[in-house]
């Protein structure tokens, strides 16, 4: 590409001109904005969080004093109260993980070998569309349904049950499960759909029963997709703090972390938000061994 | 392998227990808008449309409305010029650190929200701003970001260069390539990153419960603080009732965009 200057270019051809064989400056330029906020907004807010962690709290006022401290480390670590949240809120995201698996896997076994291509479409959409469907107003359905005299004690009544209720951490399971579940259904189907056919086949004309064709090569083949699945479940359960208080009226890590943030203790509350960012670099560094990047 | 019959029916059956349980509650909150009570028993005492119209002259529920449409439409422009550029960055150019980029713009997403939401309202705190609408917007765009630039990557990584060299051979100025070439090219993905985020930007709570501060409401806001008053329950009946048939409208448009694309938004 040549630009003669003969007929006096426009300023942004000036700069095409310059720019053309200087990969360098348009790479600069083009991720200038996009790096620039994310340094500055992101990265820095999180640093601003990681430093209020070693900032002192006044008695008294509950202010936050420019003084450098361990105590909302040591409060963390001698009071049970902390140990036994995180433990909830860590068992929570494991047990709706393992739950959403293995609901989500026969769904999405169905819709990626079994249906045909006409209903695979209706059933990719049926799945799709409730993600659209606002966060809050599933929180408050199922509150409504799991409330006294709700839907749920009409459902269970002919058998003799009653529905949980809302203090009650099976709730929190159900409706967590409920939330998360599409994110791990789609996953999982679309790993499936990428297993070729003649892998199957070939562990059948090799004599590998049903059982075993699935044990030995669909389950080691889908492994990824499911280890991408589990990342939005467990990481969606471990900081929510709304589901907790409005289903199960218990307390996760997210509400003590909401709770210090506004009236309490910001340099408390910042400590604590370290342990949901720890556990989740762990968990991402063992999703990506089981190769759960390729398959998001 | 061929699935057993026996296998075929398990999975046809747990399929469909899997719907039923994800539909119905939409279905039960559908119903309750037509509630004539505020008691929220199940099944429901009568049939009205009395809410519907106290819900649409509710000044909470207009208000909260626009607020939400507008830190939507500004998070997603944001989102729509800072994920296309760091895309054609890293699609169109090897450079030290490319593959950090990808990483970085995750970190929104891949961290609960909890922990962007305190980081977020901690450094605002800091810096002395009032917590309104801009500062929602903020915290919107850093996880609509990465929604874009997803798109966005993905269509210029199967887009072939050899169009954008052709142009560039014929005399084009990179502007002119980059309006006449590129961005026809990237247009649908840009709709369906744009969509995403939008969407994701409207129903988002757990940070925007961190930056909104007092007297800024959002639509989810707005629920989240009349769940807890009794007498305003028929409101947000309708109010979810709304916000379920308008998620059928993304659905529909990912349709349109194409079968396969559609699959790209998720």
């Amino acid at each position: 590409m040549t630009i003669t200057a003969a007929h006096s270019p426009s300023r942004t051809r000036r700069l095409s001109a310059w720019l053309y064989g200087r990969p360098r400056s348009q790479v600069v330029i083009l991720l200038a904005l996009p790096l620039g906020f994310f340094l500055l907004v992101y990265i820095g807010s999180l640093v601003v969080l990681f430093l209020n962690a070693f900032l002192e709290t006044d008695p008294f006022s509950g202010d936050v004093i420019p003084v450098f401290s361990l105590d909302a480390f040591v409060t963390l670590f001698t009071e049970d109260v902390y140990r036994t949240i995180a433990l909830r809120t860590i068992g929570m995201a494991l047990l709706v993980t393992v739950t959403c698996a293995i609901l989500g896997f026969p769904v999405a076994y169905y819709i990626a070998r079994i249906a045909s291509p006409r209903t695979k479409r209706i059933l990719v959409i049926a799945v799709l569309m409730p993600l659209w469907a606002s966060y809050l107003v599933k929180i408050y359905t199922w509150r409504t349904m799991l409330g006294g005299n709700g839907f749920v004690d009409w459902l269970l009544a002919p058998i003799g049950l009653e529905s949980p209720g809302l203090d009650s951490l099976v709730s929190g399971w159900f409706v967590l499960v409920y939330l998360w579940l599409p994110y791990m259904i789609l996953p999982i189907q679309a790993g499936l759909e990428r297993i070729p056919g003649s892998l199957l086949e070939a562990s059948a004309d090799l004599g590998g029963k049903a059982g075993i064709t699935f044990r030995r090569v669909v389950v080691p083949l889908v492994l990824p997709a499911i280890a991408a699945g589990s990342i939005f479940t467990f990481s969606l359960t471990l900081g929510d703090y709304i589901a907790p208080a409005f289903i199960s009226n218990t307390k996760f890590i997210g509400n003590v972390i909401y709770d210090n943030s506004t009236l309490g203790n910001l340099p408390l509350a910042a400590a604590y938000s370290m342990l949901p960012v720890l556990i989740m670099v762990i968990y991402l560094l063992i999703a990506r061994r089981l190769g759960a990047f390729e398959s998001l | 392998m061929t699935e057993s019959r026996l296998t075929k029916a398990f999975l046809r059956v747990a399929t469909g227990v899997v719907l039923v349980f994800i539909y119905t509650p939409l279905v039960i909150v559908a119903i309750y808008a037509f509630n004539p009570t505020a008691t929220q028993t199940w099944p429901p005492s009568g049939f009205t449309l009395q809410w519907f119209g106290e819900a649409f002259s509710n000044p909470n529920v207009l208000s909260s409305f626009a607020s939400s449409i507008v830190a939507g439409v500004f998070a997603t422009a944001i989102a729509l010029v800072l994920g296309t550029l760091a895309s054609l960055a890293v699609a169109r150019y090897s450079f030290f650190g490319r593959e950090s980029v990808s990483l970085l713009l995750l970190l929104p997403l891949a961290l609960p929200g909890v922990v962007t939401g305190i980081a977020l309202s901690a450094t605002f705190q800091t810096l002395g701003l009032k917590f309104a609408l801009p500062t929602v917007i903020v915290g919107h765009a850093t996880f609509c970001v990465v929604i874009v630039y997803n798109n966005v990557l993905a269509r210029l990584r199967r887009t072939p260069r050899s169009a954008e060299e052709a142009s560039a051979d014929l005399g084009a100025a990179s502007m002119t390539t980059f309006r006449r070439i590129t961005l026809p090219a990237m247009r649908t993905a840009l709709l369906a990153g744009g969509l995403l985020a939008f969407a994701l930007s409207f129903d988002e709570v757990i940070v925007t419960n961190f930056t909104a501060g007092p007297g800024t409401e959002t639509i989810p806001l707005f629920i989240l603080r009349s769940i807890q008053r009794p007498h305003e329950l028929p409101v947000v009946n309708v109010v979810a009732f709304v916000l379920v048939l308008l998620s059928v409208i993304p659905v529909y448009i990912a349709q349109r965009i194409g079968g396969r694309e559609g699959a790209a938004i998720r």
